[in-house]
């Protein structure tokens, strides 16, 4: 527990959340990135999620989807430590348990996290938005004796690239379109290399041109990173997912290729729609 | 799609200057050169050469010739500067210390404090006991005690005040218990996730209870009549023009150095980080960091600050009460800087002058309606001047452009 590694996990020394941390990476050994086992959260007795149980592989490319208030974001709340199971367990890899560390912590064990509605820091610049999101120490002192280098420049320039505001790199984030904005938080997700990406309905408000390139994007991202995608688009899924899972009150209704979960009767007659 | 052909152009353009820049290569010599070419990220100076003058044109004002035209300057001769002025001046630079402090926490974190004159009321205190102790036999019953522990009969010195009568100990004091204050109260806000007006609350009641408490005579620090009739510092009289020209020099060199330490700390990687904090704490965590730290750190060093700023106000006005612990007292810092100009590092010490040289006069002149002009002013403040006296430049120029551009014919 005591493990110089440790350290690295716990930023500015807060005491909460003594996880079950060991290595410098996730322990991905046994094939899974991420167990949810049996989760249950019940917000003043309305079950969010209810015995949900859900694997995600290294690599994979994992869509969720489902109606309204089946649980999607409680589950992403879940595995970034927002909100503490009332039971259940939450791996990521073999050893971190999720349900003890913070979100700071999650994020450094490799955990990036897209929000539904596009959020960065509007006041900063796009370039600022990528360098804050970086991999780099992040406590306290490190910060103020922070130098930016040439090869750092380079990274968030290659990101910005990646993203397509490389001529918007001093622009205020504030000012960007809508679709840019996504763009720019998928960004920063990259910029903290995450080895499992959670993805919040990632092409909402996007053109179909800009929902096409992210499906490119996202596809030439997995394999080297596993990613759940939440999203409601089912055009944008068919075009991206090898897997799908539908969740319905909390629970996983059903789960599989894309074509089989379609066809499913309770998955038309709850999500779908006949 | 026309930005889209914006970008490509743009890409075209930096990759056509450099055709190498597209070579990544392992991290070499090379790099800052073809990243360069690609895009560097603006970096703006610490100090434009404006704010350099200002600074210099302040310097040489506060720290050479006011001091020098009181001390040097008879009484008779017109450029002589009075007293009076210089005590005023001094007591507004400690102010606009408190609002350079101020800023740091609400200005760029967003954290709204209202109990900051807690930290500059134990600032003060803490070398208050120094000044008390200075007094030595010359208080009026001419003993070693100071007035107030002999009035209440006590016969030696409480826990509280051990080794108060060596000067540095007294220094530490002042920057140690506002510091300490601020970083356990702190800790626990910071970490329970109190936010917002909750957090402004508290600080209230924070500095209302520490009022309460320093009232009572039994905590050893005067009652209500707290600390007066000091008499000399390190053995120098502290009414003398000589001290007096010195603590305003002080003060004025406080307040630089608070303005620049604030200014590179906004600058630093630091900064921000403290501005994200203020605008987007939970995109923040989910980018791995842990606000606690940073919160923690800007708030005791604000702190620091107004501690330091309350213990060069003691000496020059000659005396410390706990209604400096008042709320309101606390609230008004938050109105300075409101008027002022969040988020700059002039506008706090423009708001702390402007609202204080206003109340001298209104005190002076209309007493009773000084709570009025105040009240006005922050409602005023925050309707029409959301930028305060900053702002107010640039809001003018945006309305004559709007009228002109009306005055045109369609």
């Amino acid at each position: 527990m005591n493990s110089p590694v440790d350290e690295s996990f716990n930023p500015s020394g807060s005491p909460t959340g003594l996880g079950h941390v060991v290595g410098d990476s996730v322990d991905v050994s046994h094939g899974p990135i991420l167990y949810l086992d049996d989760i249950t959260v019940s917000f003043d007795g309305f079950k969010a999620l209810n015995r949900l149980t859900i694997t995600v592989d290294v690599g994979e490319l994992r869509c969720v989807i489902g109606p309204n208030g089946a649980g999607k974001t409680t589950m992403m709340d879940v595995i970034t430590g927002k909100t503490r199971p009332d039971e259940g367990t939450a791996f990521f890899g073999q050893t971190i348990d999720l349900t003890r560390l913070t979100e700071p912590q999650i994020a450094h064990a490799g955990i990036g996290r897209k929000f539904q509605k596009p959020t960065v820091f509007e006041n900063h610049s796009v370039f600022e938005n990528l360098e804050l999101a970086m991999k780099s120490d992040k406590r306290v002192f490190a910060s103020l004796r922070a130098r930016r280098r040439a090869d750092e420049i380079d990274k968030i320039v290659d990101t910005m690239e990646t993203i397509d505001l490389l001529p918007q790199a001093d622009l205020a984030a504030g000012l960007l379109s809508h679709g840019q904005k996504q763009w720019l938080e998928i960004g920063m997700l990259l910029m903290q290399e995450p080895q499992l990406l959670l993805l919040d309905e990632p092409v909402a408000g996007m053109t179909d041109e800009e929902t096409a390139k992210t499906a490119q994007l996202f596809k030439s991202l997995a394999g080297d990173h596993s990613i759940v995608v939440v999203e409601h688009d089912m055009d944008f899924i068919s075009e991206i997912a090898a897997t799908v899972t539908v969740l319905h009150e909390g629970s996983v209704l059903a789960e599989g290729p894309m074509d089989v979960v379609q066809s499913d009767e309770r998955v038309i007659e709850v999500y779908l729609g006949r | 799609m026309q930005q889209a052909v914006l970008k490509e152009n743009a890409v075209q353009a930096t990759q056509g200057d450099a055709p190498d820049a597209i070579v990544s290569g392992p991290a070499g010599p090379d790099v800052s050169r073809v990243s360069a070419t690609r895009y560097a990220p603006k970096v703006a100076p610490f100090l434009s050469p404006a704010g350099w003058t200002a600074l210099a044109i302040f310097a040489l004002i506060t720290l050479v010739i006011v001091p020098g035209l009181f001390v040097f300057v008879p009484e008779d001769s017109p450029f002589h500067v009075s007293a009076y002025t210089v005590t005023l001046a001094g007591k507004i630079m400690c102010y606009c210390i408190v609002a350079v402090a101020m800023n740091l926490i609400w200005g760029y974190a967003g954290i709204l404090s209202l109990g900051h004159g807690v930290f500059f009321a134990l600032g003060g205190y803490a070398f208050g006991m120094y000044l008390m102790r200075q007094i030595g036999r010359d208080g009026q019953y001419q003993s070693n005690l100071p007035d107030f522990m002999v009035f209440l009969d006590w016969k030696e010195y409480p826990w509280q005040w051990a080794l108060t009568d060596h000067f540095l100990w007294a220094m530490l004091l002042v920057v140690l218990v506002p510091g300490v204050l601020a970083f356990v109260f702190g800790f626990f806000a910071f970490r329970s996730r109190i936010k917002g007006v909750y957090f402004s609350i508290i600080t209230q009641a924070m500095t209302f209870a520490f009022m309460l408490l320093f009232f009572r005579n039994e905590t050893g620090f005067g009652g209500n009549n707290g600390f007066t009739d000091f008499k000399r510092i390190l053995g120098f009289p502290i009414t003398e023009p000589p001290m007096r020209a010195t603590l305003f020099a002080l003060s004025a060199a406080a307040l630089i150095g608070a303005a620049l330490l604030s200014r590179y700390l906004i600058r630093s990687k630091t900064g921000r980080i403290l501005t994200a904090i203020r605008d987007s704490e939970s995109r923040l965590m989910f980018s791995g960091y842990n606000p606690l730290g940073y919160k923690l750190f800007v708030w005791t060093l604000s702190a620091v600050i107004c501690g330091i700023a309350g213990a060069l106000y003691v000496p020059q006005v000659g005396i410390i009460n706990p209604s400096e612990m008042s709320p309101a007292n606390s609230i008004e810092i938050a109105v300075w800087v409101a008027v002022g100009g969040r988020g700059t590092i002039i506008g706090p010490i423009l708001g702390a002058s402007a609202v204080n040289g206003a109340k001298s006069f209104f005190t002076q002149s209309f007493p009773e309606y000084w709570l009025f002009f105040l009240g006005a002013l922050f409602i005023l403040v925050t309707l029409f001047m959301p930028k305060g006296i900053v702002g107010l430049a640039a809001q003018v120029r945006k309305m004559l452009r709007k009228g002109e551009a009306s005055e045109q014919p369609g």
